[in-house]
């Protein structure tokens, strides 16, 4: 069944930056429409195949949406989309940010034409990535999101920009470096590149042991993730990127890495993955309370979101090794409620820094006088990063952690959990810390008459706030979808 | 009967025609420009007698020393095609030389006809002789700027070049005096007849292949002949080191694919040996090349440098090939495409560098600041290209790297493909470095880079062809499937 809606949301944003690339001598506001009208489009699409996403039980494990055509016949690559219940949300997630992250850069003035070009071609590619069905193409939009993240952080990045995207770049290459040996040896011991024909793969003559492979794999995810010891790319990136690609990149990007470890690692050798989940659920729990550790000491508003960031993506590891259905479950939602909040933390942050053109935290504070607006709404994004009942942070970590708890995938997963739970102290340490720091305390002279949210920052910041709520009190409207995403991969553990 | 198989070789003399006009015309013209057309025409003219070769059935021709197959028109298109567009982008350069612009293209044209013999020769004395009538016409071409550094360069790539051809030739004696035969197949054939016994286990043999690799090592750059590689690109007039870098670079490996699976292919023990010595340098010469890389200032040189990383990226596909044992369509066609995603890729970015060194006068990579608004299309090609040389997705080089590395793991490979996949990172370095100043920096002055139509065309087919194999690469994996298919045992 080719429907090509696929194709559409993912080509929309693509045909969007070739759009502005050819318009005769634009001015900035046409580019930005243009940039808004596409993302716009591309979002709407995506929602439409949400609503059109059949949940019943007879398609549990079936992919949906498929489109295959021909690509590279000499080794059998397809142009192959299709989403199923783990990958539908993140798609969403990425167009809804991606439109975003257009009405966050609204103020863009330096070369514009560029910026929106490759701000949507990086839509495009993280598209790409959550959609493809074949190896070679999921390679590919891998690869392709890199060129215009670079440009982003470089060109409009602060601080040291340069130092910071090349670090990205180099990191991301060799984690693409290992993934590329790791996706040639699957297919030449399967002899697929189609990611639905090659789970829980069995071969009498591997061309390298299982375990080689799921590794090789692994590390190229576990440095976007970020996995300790593979993290330090991230803070320099999001602190020297500009707001919209910290959005995208804290919000989409680092999901890639989650979505690849169920997709691929846990999906194709889930028996590897039951052997060594004591250690990666181990560094999944050194994720969480380094990370926030880290977190706590930071003075950089921007840098200690990123940190965060780190810690938060520690849930994710732990939910997908603690390898059953109900933390799997939460893994993914967690992904999705961390682009949400995390991509509302780096607006915020940017709408702070575009007033007070200050991000260290002594120099801050008292800024609720002047910002009502801004200081709520950092408040909820803030409340739902550590949990509070009712938003999307609290359903995706407490069913992580229901899930982890009763693992039995591992022993001793009760203490690993609860060790990961600590982290949740933690998150409300420097959160209330931060926001304190920031909002609070003695009204400052230098800030006085700054102006609070724009409009068009609100209309950004409540859709956000909004989504949180929603998955907050209501989680089955995702859930239900992630389940069926997950369902076939437990039954692959057995769990 | 000789004189019916003159038409095998066409292409060839059709060359020489025109190469003989253009020497005719340049004591009489006055616009030299028309001699750079005579030239085209003389490239498209032998593509055309090339092209119309393609579907004879493969057969040796003059005594069987002169193959007549897919292979060798494979490489003869490609051959022409960069000499095509190398002459193109000469007209911005050219006016180095005003007055020797008739030898310039004539001995361009005569080196093209000693690599296009090179890539069909199926006896090892006319891999020799067309080895040297392509060597002799290029050291001319190397010094052909007479300033210190172009002679310098002339004279190292000719001592050098002088050497390796000792070694290959002793290499050949070697293996003459083993087999008593001179003509590929004939080898095979003796090999065969002695079967595995004391010719196979010959130290002597061993030795003998191993100077012919040697020997064509020179041309391909790789190590550890790799040292002529910067200095004469350096100093080569920069058309030069383009047609250096790709076309003797594309008919090296040619060359040895045919000596390799032709002469020695059959024997599963050798080609074993072979294929694991060529890993190994393989993963050496990338190394070297990207490391090394890493420090260059001058673009020339740095292209150079990366030149010797992706020939040993290309030896990743040779090993492949030895390592399979005869039976391995993905390496042989892998090494096919690499070559031709690599040709106009290099080609590309060489005739960007032409254009904006002519500007700048300047070959530093600091010199490129802020081309990306003095010569927007010159940037956007040149990047496109470095990006293609890293193995970005949209371009042929990523591509050709998934389809040369998946030859490699298929044959076991797999420590080779995380050495190579680990060189293309660092290699990103230094690529980035030079897209990184033509983007973010700040132009010196305003002006724009002037070019000529015919490099601005030369450039936009790169550039196409580029992106076309990157995104469309079904058809050219055809091509290169048809090439190698004569190997087919």
């Amino acid at each position: 069944m080719n429907s090509y809606y696929l194709t559409f949301v993912l080509a929309l944003p693509a045909i969007g930056a070739i759009v502005i690339a050819l318009l005769p001598k634009p001015g900035q506001r046409a580019i930005k429409l243009t940039s808004l009208a596409f993302t716009l489009a591309s979002f709407a699409l995506s929602v439409v195949i949400f609503a059109q996403f059949d949940r019943s039980a007879g398609a549990v494990g079936q992919m949906q949406f498929e489109e295959r055509l021909s690509w590279i016949p000499a080794i059998n690559a397809y142009y192959h989309l299709g989403v199923d219940g783990l990958s539908l949300p993140l798609v969403v997630l990425t167009t809804f940010l991606g439109f975003l992250a257009v009405l966050v850069s609204w103020h863009i003035e330096l070369r514009p034409r560029e910026y929106f070009i490759w701000l949507l071609l990086l839509e495009t590619s993280i598209l790409g990535v959550f959609s493809s069905l074949d190896l070679i193409l999921f390679f590919l939009f891998w690869e392709l999101e890199l060129i215009p993240m670079y440009f982003l952080i470089s060109i409009w990045g602060g601080g040291r920009r340069e130092y910071s995207a090349i670090k990205y770049v180099i990191y991301t290459l060799v984690g693409s470096a290992m993934m590329l040996a790791g996706i040639l040896s699957v297919y030449f011991t399967s002899g697929s590149l189609d990611m639905t024909q090659i789970a829980g793969l069995t071969a009498a003559r591997p061309v390298i042991p299982f375990a080689a492979m799921f590794f090789l794999l692994f590390i190229g995810f576990a440095i976007k993730l970020p996995v300790f010891p593979f993290h330090t790319w991230l803070p320099d990136a999001h602190t020297d990127a500009p707001t919209a690609a910290s959005v995208i990149l804290a919000g989409a990007l680092l999901k890639m890495g989650g979505y690849g470890m169920i997709r691929l690692c846990v999906t194709i050798f889930p028996e590897v993955a039951l052997r060594y989940a004591p250690l990666l659920v181990a560094l999944a729990v050194i994720n969480v309370l380094y990370g926030a550790a880290v977190t706590l000491r930071q003075k950089d508003l921007k840098r200690l979101i990123a940190y965060s960031s780190v810690s938060h993506m520690g849930y994710v590891l732990l939910g997908i090794f603690a390898l059953n259905q109900i933390s799997l479950t939460g893994a993914a939602l967690q992904m999705f409620s961390h682009g949400v909040i995390t991509g509302l933390l780096f607006a915020m942050v940017g709408l702070v820094y575009d007033r007070t053109h200050e991000r260290n935290l002594d120099n801050l504070g008292g800024l609720v006088r002047q910002m009502p607006v801004i200081t709520v709404v950092f408040s909820i994004a803030g409340l739902a990063s550590l949990g509070l009942p009712g938003t999307s942070g609290f359903a995706a970590e407490f069913i992580t952690f229901i899930g982890s708890f009763s693992s039995v995938a591992v022993n001793g997963m009760q203490v690993y959990t609860l060790l990961g739970v600590f982290g949740v102290v933690l998150t409300a340490g420097y959160i209330l810390w931060m926001l304190q720091r920031v909002f609070y305390g003695p009204v400052l002279q230098k800030f006085e008459g700054l102006p609070d949210a724009y409009n068009v920052d609100k209309v950004c910041i409540f859709c956000l706030v909004g989504v949180i709520l929603l998955v907050g009190l209501y989680p089955a409207v995702l859930t239900d979808i992630i389940n069926q995403g997950i369902m076939p991969v437990a039954r692959l553990i057995g769990q | 009967m000789i004189a019916s198989e003159l038409y095998y070789v066409t292409p060839e003399l059709a060359l020489l025609g025109f190469a003989l006009l253009v020497v005719l015309l340049d004591l009489f013209v006055r616009q030299k420009k028309v001699l750079a057309g005579v030239s085209i025409a003389g490239v498209i003219v032998s593509g055309a007698f090339t092209l119309a070769l393609w579907g004879t059935p493969a057969n040796d021709v003059f005594y069987a020393t002169l193959a007549v197959d897919r292979f060798g028109l494979f490489f003869k298109l490609l051959l022409l095609v960069a000499v095509g567009l190398v002459i193109m982008a000469s007209q911005d350069y050219v006016g180095k030389f005003e007055r020797f612009q008739g030898e310039y293209y004539a001995l361009l044209l005569i080196s093209a006809i000693g690599m296009m013999l090179l890539v069909a020769a199926a006896d090892l004395i006319a891999i020799y002789v067309a080895l040297e009538l392509s060597s002799i016409s290029l050291y001319v071409l190397v010094s052909f700027l007479k300033d210190q550094k172009s002679s310098e360069a002339g004279v190292k790539y000719l001592l050098l070049g002088a050497t390796a051809s000792a070694v290959l030739l002793y290499g050949m004696a070697l293996v003459f005096g083993l087999t008593g035969k001179t003509c590929l197949l004939c080898i095979a054939d003796m090999m065969e007849l002695v079967g595995s016994g004391g010719l196979l286990s010959s130290p002597a043999l061993l030795l003998g292949i191993v100077l012919l690799i040697a020997g064509f090592g020179f041309k391909i750059a790789s190590v550890p002949f790799q040292m002529w590689v910067p200095d004469v690109y350096e100093g080569a007039p920069t058309p030069v080191a383009a047609y250096l870098s790709v076309a003797s670079k594309a008919a090296g490996f040619a060359v040895i694919l045919r000596v390799l699976l032709v002469g020695f292919g059959g024997m599963a023990v050798l080609s074993l040996d072979w294929g694991l010595l060529l890993g190994v340098l393989s993963a050496i010469t990338m190394t070297v090349g990207n490391v090394v890389a890493i420090l260059q200032s001058n673009i020339k040189r740095m292209l150079g440098y990366s030149s010797i990383a992706q020939a040993g990226y290309l030896m990743v596909g040779l090993a492949a090939v030895g390592a399979a044992a005869g039976d391995n369509a993905l390496g042989r066609s892998g090494l096919i495409f690499f070559l031709m995603s690599y040709a106009v890729t290099n080609l590309g970015a060489f005739i960007a560098v032409i254009a904006i060194s002519n500007k700048t006068g300047s070959d530093l990579i600091d010199s490129f600041t802020g081309m990306s608004k003095r010569a927007p299309l010159m940037a956007l090609v040149l990047s496109l290209c470095l990006f293609s040389l890293i193995g970005l997705p949209l371009t042929g080089g990523l591509i050709a790297k998934v389809y040369i590395f998946s030859g490699a793991v298929n044959n076991g490979l797999l420590w080779l493909v995380i050495v190579a996949v680990i060189n293309s990172c660092i290699s990103a370095f230094y690529y980035l470095r030079v897209v990184k100043v033509m983007w973010l920096g700040a132009p010196a002055t305003e002006d724009k880079v002037p070019s000529s139509w015919a490099l601005r065309t030369a450039l936009s087919l790169c550039c196409l062809a580029v992106l076309l194999l990157g995104v469309l690469p079904g058809g050219f994996l055809g091509i290169a499937e048809a090439a190698v298919s004569i190997f087919g045992l």
